[in-house]
């Protein structure tokens, strides 16, 4: 099939950036998306043009490297699906599809398509974890863990850190991959001594890094590819109001 | 045991020493200072050149290096063997070694600093372990968090002798059993060591907040995995490489945010800086300005990963390069087994010209799927409307007693074999069916839909293809290497101070790993060995304060920048995506399932002319100024192409067949891998000697004590 | 938001169950108008409670209002590149509409108020006779005055619909299920409560209350 693709090109960080018009013909709907751009810089390339440059790592959907806006959607129209997995199959011949970056005061855009999204690991780095320095952790089986609150602990920790819920929340929050941290850990008996430091911690992180703040509007949730439910968000509100409640270092509570 | 750190201005040498020491090192002192350009003559050193003259001697001790234009192919080198590993009982020779290993006291931690290249499981497991211990430490990745690293897509499992199950388990039988899954071609005290581990990476993961799957009672769950008998694999769900990658991803970015590593993403290492025989620094290209810079440690630890990418095709990230694990070659570092390498039976089909890579399906899927073609060849019927007794269920006739479960090196040649045969499906020929339909009768949908629901759905999103209805299509793809630089018990490279970690390491694996090993060794390495054995190192240390405008910086830099600039000069009319595909088609039709001495040769003379056309005709876009996708990929395939080349001498010199390694000419009468323990009871580590000159082989002799050698049958 | 949202909400309860004492005719409905002005009597003067409550009501929404524009200017602060494809909306027209909702819900506010607090833009505008302001209001010729409350009140049942879902999260609602049960609470309630407006115009209009 052919298609038009009118992508996001921007040389770097200062550039303002437009929309280009490009065709690209004999698209197989066997290829992934991603394959589509890949035949489309062979092109760009052989005929002396800058590649447009995308961020892509695994191509199976996990490592949470790739991401586009398509057509207004993070990730494109098929749900639960990263762009890496999106094949071309449900496009048609002749349609036209506008991909744009990742847009966020807290992802400038790097080149193109490419965003920086540090902002991500600093909210993890201010609390996102369980202290448990190598060798001093005890018998694996020494603490049981409830068997829903493992899987649902695991539902949660299963976010790849794409960005998609940035991307589309109309206020560019990142409340939901906040979130998903939250509750992952929150669940978990090991991460009970930190869960109030941690929650307050990641929620400034997350402020300071110039993300909006979320009004449970749920875009986030409809495009995350692994479809992280919006009830985190509940989970990580109460963590939070309790946290600036007891100002976290009560003993006892 | 001899420590190695003792005499920090004349630094001993790392592994490659003899039992007597001496010569050996001097050796490798001159092998040193040749790659740094002083005296590049390998005959000097001792070992024998030898000038091709007849073929079937080639891999004997008295046989010849096959030819190549200028001569000889590779020459013989002295033997090296692992002086780190303590001898005695097995059972005590890490903890003995531990007790013997050098300490640092805390507050002289603070003046070391160690750079970690790699943040995968291996990589952000040290760099958070050795932050914690109070080392300074910087860590690099070429991606643009160290989250991403491919650790994150391992599906299946970690393994781990907890015997939960009480079903027999024990230290030693996981031991016996990554022995024997290696083919024996792995080092009998790595292997135990790596078993003894097992059991503290669960409980570290556990405590970092893993969710594990767990039973009704609260306990962890466990599964079997890759034909063990026992259950011992610990899962979070297909994502257990994710869950494992996250919790030491958490763990460093923990140590960053308390400011004690400083992490550098987006960063790609081009050049090892080995000053006064010590690895001491990187260059690394900060990949959005494009600017080049020197970085300084007192140890140098590369946890990069596999090569798997030098077949263009395969189940690893697009990104995943042999760069980083290369360039230590090239200064020095030995390259152990580089042909040892995995391939993974069941993926989805390559489905065009323009497929990048490939996606696996996990292999729990022949526990219930039956592995078929037709008997005809050229019958591209539909699946559905071939009649049963016009099937051939090849595995289960050709296997009788493992049928579909027969080890992932089997199972990927038999797949071959039919396509080869002219017998393969779907529109490439190069498939077989994998069908449920059996299963679908015998235990109903729902319960399909329970064991491989997920899996089914991802078949469908790439496939389009309903595997509930059609049977799945799959062939075998290049999935882990076993090869990489070679270390010592301490994991330390032949170059002091270079410390090599996780996949990227040759260890523990041997010919052949076992499914759910790969998790356990890089967390492994990471975690207890590195952080215990380089303090022995750095006990020495810190060493001298290196400056921009020593000679060994500068002319490291100077490469790099000269290296980049010829790439981008060149100017030609293909893309540098052309050539990694046409080198990886040529690995895998000679180099991979599969290898003849006729077939590496052939590879050996176009990998050869395929990298000279690289140089005159590749087109690498724009300029090194700010983010240059095509640049990168450009450096990555031109280390590439060296690699292939080593990759085919070192099938071609080992005539025998072994794990993942199967040569046409050393097979039982029956058509299986038939080992030569007698020839290749070896570790053959490969010393790079200039560019275009033969490479120079080490052997490690293996040693077995306490697994003795067997030959597999799976009939 | 969740909490001054809530005040508000709790008050709009109120008013529309005073709102249908119009259907109990005039007598009853004008005490019941009277009789808002002297709660708390004797122990208040007259109006004090009403005036309390104003000051309150108009605290809420002050401070409703100052929440919305702090988040609005995040949000614009977050996003200062507009995406060229307008994004789609996925999951909720309610959601996405609380911002301009909320400016026409406001502007309706004002309008009401003129029209039957102050009575500065009704027909009869007699404090003492409020059942006669209302019907003169919704009289048929007067058309648009019906229209102009059927929009305002059904922005407000938008505006509600997702107001009362995301201030019960805001406070910490964190079940999948209890999602389900509090997105379908604040639906039935945004409903009850337009219907529960809307009936009394559209009586007046019908002619059955007059």
């Amino acid at each position: 099939m052919n298609l038009t693709l009118r992508i996001w090109r921007q040389k770097g960080p200062d550039d303002p950036g437009r929309m280009v018009t490009y065709p690209v013909t004999d698209v197989s709907p066997d290829m992934s998306f991603l394959e589509m751009l890949d035949v489309l810089n062979e092109q760009l390339t052989l005929a002396g043009d800058d590649p447009v440059a995308f961020d892509h790592d695994c191509r199976e959907g996990i490592c949470g490297a790739c991401g586009m806006v398509i057509n207004g959607v993070a990730h494109g129209p098929e749900k639960a699906t990263t762009v890496c997995q999106l094949h071309m199959r449900h496009f048609s011949d002749g349609d036209t599809i506008d991909i744009e970056p990742w847009r966020a005061k807290a992802f400038p855009v790097i080149k193109d398509l490419v965003v920086d999204r540090g902002a991500l690991d600093r909210i993890i780095a201010a609390g996102g974890y369980i202290t448990a320095p190598t060798g001093s952790a005890p018998e694996a089986h020494s603490q049981l863990v409830r068997k829903a609150d493992a899987d649902a602990a695991f539902e949660s920790a299963a976010c790849i850190g794409c960005g998609a819920c940035v991307a589309a929340c109309p206020n560019g929050s990142a409340t939901l991959f906040l979130a998903a941290k939250v509750t992952h850990l929150s669940l978990l008996p090991q991460g009970q001594p930190e869960r109030m430091t941690r929650v307050v911690g990641m929620v400034d992180a997350h402020d300071a890094a110039g993300f909006g703040g979320c009004t449970n509007i749920g875009e986030c949730s409809a495009v995350c590819p692994k479809e992280i439910p919006l009830s985190t968000i509940g989970r990580l509100n109460r963590d939070y109001l309790r946290a600036t409640r007891e100002r976290s270092g009560t003993p006892g509570t | 045991m001899t420590s190695r750190a003792d005499e920090p201005t004349n630094p001993r040498t790392g592994g490659p020493a003899g039992r007597d020491g001496a010569e050996p090192v001097n050796r490798l002192r001159a092998a040193v200072t040749n790659l740094l350009g002083r005296r590049p003559r390998v005959t000097e050193v001792g070992q024998s050149s030898m000038e091709y003259t007849n073929q079937d001697n080639i891999g004997t001790e008295t046989g010849t290096a096959p030819e190549s234009p200028d001569g000889t192919l590779f020459t013989y080198g002295d033997p090296i063997v692992d002086r780190a590993a303590p001898d005695g009982p097995i059972e005590t020779r890490w903890q003995r070694r531990r007790f013997a290993a050098k300490l640092v006291n805390p507050a002289n931690r603070r003046r070391l600093t160690v750079i970690v290249v790699g943040t995968g499981l291996a990589g952000a497991s040290a760099g958070a372990t050795l932050a914690e211990l109070g080392y300074r430490v910087k860590s690099y990745c070429y991606q643009d968090s160290p989250r991403r690293a491919h650790s994150i897509a391992a599906q299946g499992g970690i393994n781990a002798a907890k015997n939960y199950r009480n079903d027999g388990d024990s230290i030693q039988r996981l031991f016996y059993d990554t022995v024997k899954g290696g083919d024996f071609r792995s080092r009998e005290s790595n292997v135990r060591r790596l078993a003894e581990i097992s059991v503290e990476i669960i409980d570290q993961a556990v405590a970092q907040g893993v969710p594990f799957a767990r039973e009704y009672g609260g306990l962890l769950d466990t599964r079997s995995f890759g034909g063990a008998q026992v259950q011992r694999t610990f899962y979070a769900r297909g994502q257990t490489g994710q869950q494992l990658l996250l919790g030491a991803y958490q763990a460093l970015e923990r140590q960053i945010g308390l400011g004690r590593v400083e992490m550098h993403s987006r960063h790609e290492m081009l050049e090892l800086i080995v000053v006064d025989g010590r690895a001491r620094g990187i260059v690394v290209r900060d990949l959005v300005t494009g600017e080049i810079s020197t970085e300084y440690a007192d140890a140098v630890v590369l946890a990069t990963g596999g090569y798997g990418n030098v077949f263009y095709l395969s189940t690893n990230a697009k990104g995943c390069n042999v760069t980083a694990t290369w360039r230590a070659h090239r200064k020095g570092a030995y390259f152990a087994n580089p042909c040892f390498t995995q391939i993974h039976p069941t993926c989805i089909p390559v489905s065009g010209e323009h497929q990048s890579k490939l996606t696996l399906m996990s292999e729990s899927l022949r526990n219930d799927g039956r592995v078929w073609v037709p008997k005809a060849v050229g019958d591209n019927r539909p699946p559905r409307e071939i009649p049963e007794d016009e099937r051939d269920y090849y595995l289960e006739r050709m296997y009788p007693s493992y049928g579909n479960l027969v080890p992932r090196d089997i199972a990927s040649r038999a797949a071959k074999n039919v396509c080869d045969s002219g017998r393969g499906v779907g529109p490439t020929g190069l498939g077989v069916y994998l069908d449920f339909a059996d299963a679908i009768a015998r235990l109903g949908r729902h319960t399909i839909a329970d064991r491989y629901g997920n899996l089914f759905e991802m078949y469908q999103r790439i496939t389009g293809e309903d595997p509930y209805e059609v049977p799945m299509r799959i062939y075998p793809a290049v999935h882990y290497t076993m090869g990489g630089l070679w270390v010592d018990y301490d994991l330390q490279s032949t170059i002091p101070g270079l410390f090599v970690i996780g996949e990227a390491n040759f260890s523990d694996h041997g010919a052949n790993r076992l499914g759910a090993s790969a998790l356990m060794q890089g967390l492994a390495d990471g975690y207890f060995v590195l952080p215990t054995t380089i303090a022995n190192y750095l006990a020495a240390g810190p060493f001298e304060k290196l400056t921009d405008d020593h000679p060994e910086v500068v002319a490291a830099r100077a490469d790099v920048e000269d290296r980049l600039r010829r790439l981008l000069a060149v100017k030609g009319d293909r893309t540098v995506d052309s050539f990694h595909r046409e080198l990886g088609q040529i690995m895998w039709d000679h180099c991979g399932m599969e290898r003849s001495d006729a077939g590496l040769r052939k590879a050996l003379a176009e990998v050869r002319a395929l990298r000279d056309q690289f140089w005159q005709r590749v087109r690498v876009p724009g300029d090194g100024e700010g983010l240059n996708q095509a640049l990168e990929k450009a450096g990555r395939v031109a280390d590439f192409f060296e690699l292939a080349e080593l990759m085919c001498i070192d099938a071609l010199h080992r005539t025998e067949s072994c794990g993942g390694h199967f040569r046409v000419e050393s097979q039982t009468p029956d058509g299986e891998a038939q080992r030569d323990d007698e020839h290749f009871a070896y570790v053959a580590a490969w010393e790079f000697t200039g560019a275009d000159r033969p490479p120079v082989l080490h052997k490690e002799d293996l040693h077995f004590e306490y697994v003795h050698p067997t030959q597999r049958s799976y009939k | 938001m969740a909490v001054t949202g809530i005040l508000l909400v709790l008050f709009l309860i109120a008013h529309m169950i005073g709102n249908l004492k119009i259907f109990f005719g005039p007598a009853d409905f004008d005490h019941y108008a009277h009789w808002l002005r002297t709660i708390g009597a004797p122990v208040l003067p007259e109006d004090w409670y009403l005036w309390g409550q104003r000051v309150l009501l108009g605290a809420a929404l002050v401070a409703h209002i100052w929440a919305a524009a702090v988040l609005a200017r995040r949000a614009r602060a977050a996003r200062p590149v507009r995406y060229v494809h307008r994004p789609k909306v996925q999951v909720s027209y309610a959601a996405r509409t609380m911002r301009w909702g909320g400016v026409i819900i406001a502007l309706f506010v004002v309008y009401h108020l003129l029209d039957l607090t102050t009575g500065d833009l009704n027909p009869v505008a007699d404090q003492r006779r409020p059942y006669a302001n209302v019907v003169a209001d919704f009289a048929p010729e007067r058309w648009w005055v019906t229209l102009i409350y059927v929009i305002g009140i059904v922005t407000l049942g938008f505006h509600l619909r997702h107001g009362m879902f995301s201030a019960l999260r805001s406070l910490g609602q964190q079940t999948p299920r209890g999602e389900r049960r509090a997105r379908s609470a604040a639906l039935v309630f945004a409903v009850a409560l337009c219907a529960g407006y809307l009936v009394v115009p559209f009586a007046v209009l019908a002619g059955l209350v007059g």
